[in-house]
């Protein structure tokens, strides 16, 4: 045995040879924090503190006022909140489900499967990952209206379905599971789909969550198609809604800095409790027996 | 012979993907190129002018030569590397201390990666404000280093740095969530191996064994990387609130091509912009793939 016995990855408890991580770690974390905590602190202030000299961080006499103001600016486009709300909600499960679905699919397929046009496809789509998505905007636009889906609900799911960034991570995870593993399953007598599902899918559940998290920011955050693809106002989905009640006083005013905080704030706190929600998995460590 | 039969076709699997991934994004990519090669305003039937946008692209376009691509080079050499080894050194960290606090701490460092960058410019925009409420001048000014507030978003000497550090802030995202489970997902006996095999400090182990272990991981960051800091272009608009920015100053290659295809309609110039775009980003992303690539 050596001296040195270095690095206890994941370790259970509290060491005090841990303290130095902290140090580094604790700091980094407060800068990242702060901006964060700003918008919190900001879309709580009262309209005097927003006009505060010198400004000041934290919010002294927290109100709702500006979440109140955000509200009763709704009102005017007709269409009820909820009806927004409904539509993101109905769209993110279906995206995020179904693109986890397909990326881990066709990275199954690219991963442990031989066959001709394998490195093609993969360098196809990795390709198209790098291609900026501004370029594509009038291309798609008109693909979009060829085919007939301008002011329909799918247009909101079909194209954000096929996710090259999602089946670039899930290949990269399933190229560590060794062929042994499956070739000792199909011995067993295992078919390709009992594969996929029992091995495959428990074994790269942190790419899957991280697929799922990345696809959940896409589409909640989603403001494109609403704005270019959808022009009937109940099709609309809830980002798009709060981005429109959030642009319509910011500018230079400062009384919509604290609606325009309000609604960030609200269009974050999904986010956060999905990552909450998914962390686990993504942090979760794979089971190595039977992994070499 | 029977497990041959058990075997469903590779394209059983793959047709759901390809379908859409042809139909949403190869088709439209397609179509981008082949405007490079034409003059289109959007309005009018695109005509084929073969290569004279690339040719004035590189010849004359003043702006482009002169400003935008040693931005854009800039931005990316710093932004780049920086967050990917800070994306990298910060999965190593939280990966050795125990689950409780590394799970609040990934969630705070990976959180605002969550608020889709352009919704945090509101912040931004108020901390860096040009007068004295803007909260960066008015510390400085309470604390004696400034005399008169800073106009920190419309100065040509500051737009960029500040870009740079707000895009930092922003950068520890899927790339840094892979990394960190890439690290968690390390089997501890390779670590127990290399030991016996005579690894004598933390860095040879992180080079010998860590990131040998996680190498799709390393290159899948490397690649995000790449991609994240070239296709940044958001941020600099957003900031100073026009575009073309001060004096050019934080013009990226996206916000030249989003100048000429949105505010001058020129959709072929536009499209020419994003392929020399994506011929960049390739050519970077081929130095990961020599870096992590699995040459086995």
């Amino acid at each position: 045995m050596s001296a040195f016995q270095g690095t206890k990855m994941n370790p259970s408890k509290f060491h005090k040879s841990q303290l130095k991580f902290y140090a580094i770690l604790i700091p980094l974390a407060i800068f990242m924090a702060l901006p964060i905590v700003f918008i919190i602190f900001h879309a709580f202030k009262p309209i005097d503190e927003l006009f505060a000299y010198p400004p000041r961080f934290f919010v002294e006499k927290p109100t709702l006022q500006n979440f109140a103001d955000l509200f009763a600016q709704s009102n005017a486009t007709g269409v009820p909140m909820s009806r927004y709300l409904f539509n993101s909600i109905v769209i993110t499960l279906i995206v995020v489900f179904l693109t986890v679905l397909i990326s881990t699919m066709a990275g199954y397929a690219l991963s442990k499967k031989e066959f001709k046009m394998k490195k093609m496809i993969f360098e196809i789509n990795t390709l198209a990952l790098m291609f900026v998505p501004a370029a594509v905007a009038i291309p798609r636009y008109l693909l979009i209206e060829n085919l007939g889906l301008i002011n329909t609900f799918i247009v909101h799911i079909l194209p954000l379905l096929s996710m090259p960034i999602g089946l670039f991570l899930v290949k990269q995870f399933i190229d560590q599971i060794p062929d042994e593993l499956l070739e000792a399953a199909r011995l067993d007598g295992a078919s390709d789909f009992q594969i996929f599902l029992m091995i495959i899918i428990p074994l790269v559940k942190p790419a899957l969550a991280t697929i799922a998290i990345l696809s959940f920011q896409l589409v909640w955050n989603s403001v494109e198609t609403s704005t270019l693809y959808v022009n009937d106002e109940g099709l609309k989905t809830f980002s798009f809604y709060m981005s429109t009640l959030a642009s319509q006083v910011t500018g230079n005013n400062v009384a919509g800095q604290g609606m325009a905080a309000a609604a960030s704030l609200i269009m974050f706190i999904p986010n956060l409790v999905i990552f909450i929600f998914l962390q686990s998995q993504v942090m979760s460590t794979m089971a190595h027996s039977g992994i070499k | 012979m029977k497990t041959r039969q058990r075997e469903y076709n590779h394209w059983i699997f793959l047709s759901p993907y390809i379908l859409l991934f042809t139909t949403f994004i190869i088709i439209p990519v397609g179509a981008a190129i082949f405007l490079s090669f034409t003059y289109f305003n959007a309005i009018e039937a695109p005509s084929f002018i073969g290569l004279a946008n690339y040719v004035s692209l590189i010849t004359q376009d003043e702006v482009f030569m002169q400003k935008v691509v040693p931005n854009t080079l800039t931005f990316a050499l710093i932004v780049g590397p920086g967050g990917y080894i800070l994306s990298f050194v910060l999965a190593w960290l939280l990966a050795q201390i125990p689950k409780g606090p590394r799970t609040i701490l990934a969630l705070i460092i990976y959180s605002p990666s969550m608020t889709a960058g352009v919704a945090m410019a509101v912040v931004w925009t108020i901390i860096f404000s040009g007068d004295e409420t803007g909260y960066l001048n008015s510390l400085l000014i309470s604390m004696g280093a400034l005399l008169e507030p800073i106009q920190w978003l419309q100065s040509p000497e500051y737009l960029m740095k500040i870009m740079i550090v707000v895009t930092l802030w922003g950068s520890m995202g899927v790339g840094f969530l892979a990394m960190l489970s890439g690290v968690l997902n390390i089997n501890t006996e390779i670590y127990e191996a290399g030991y016996i095999d005579g690894i004598k400090n933390r860095f040879q182990e992180v080079i010998y064994i860590t990131i040998p272990s996680m190498k799709p991981q390393m290159l899948f960051g490397a690649v995000m990387a790449v991609v994240g800091t070239f296709q940044a272009g958001a941020i600099g608009v957003a900031l100073s609130g026009a575009n073309p920015t001060p004096q050019y100053a934080g013009q990226l290659m996206v916000n030249h091509l989003e100048d000429y295809g949105f505010i001058r309609y020129e959709m072929g110039y536009a499209a020419a912009i994003s392929v020399v775009l994506l011929l960049i980003v390739y050519a970077f992303s081929k130095v990961a793939w020599k870096l992590f690539g699995d040459k086995d």
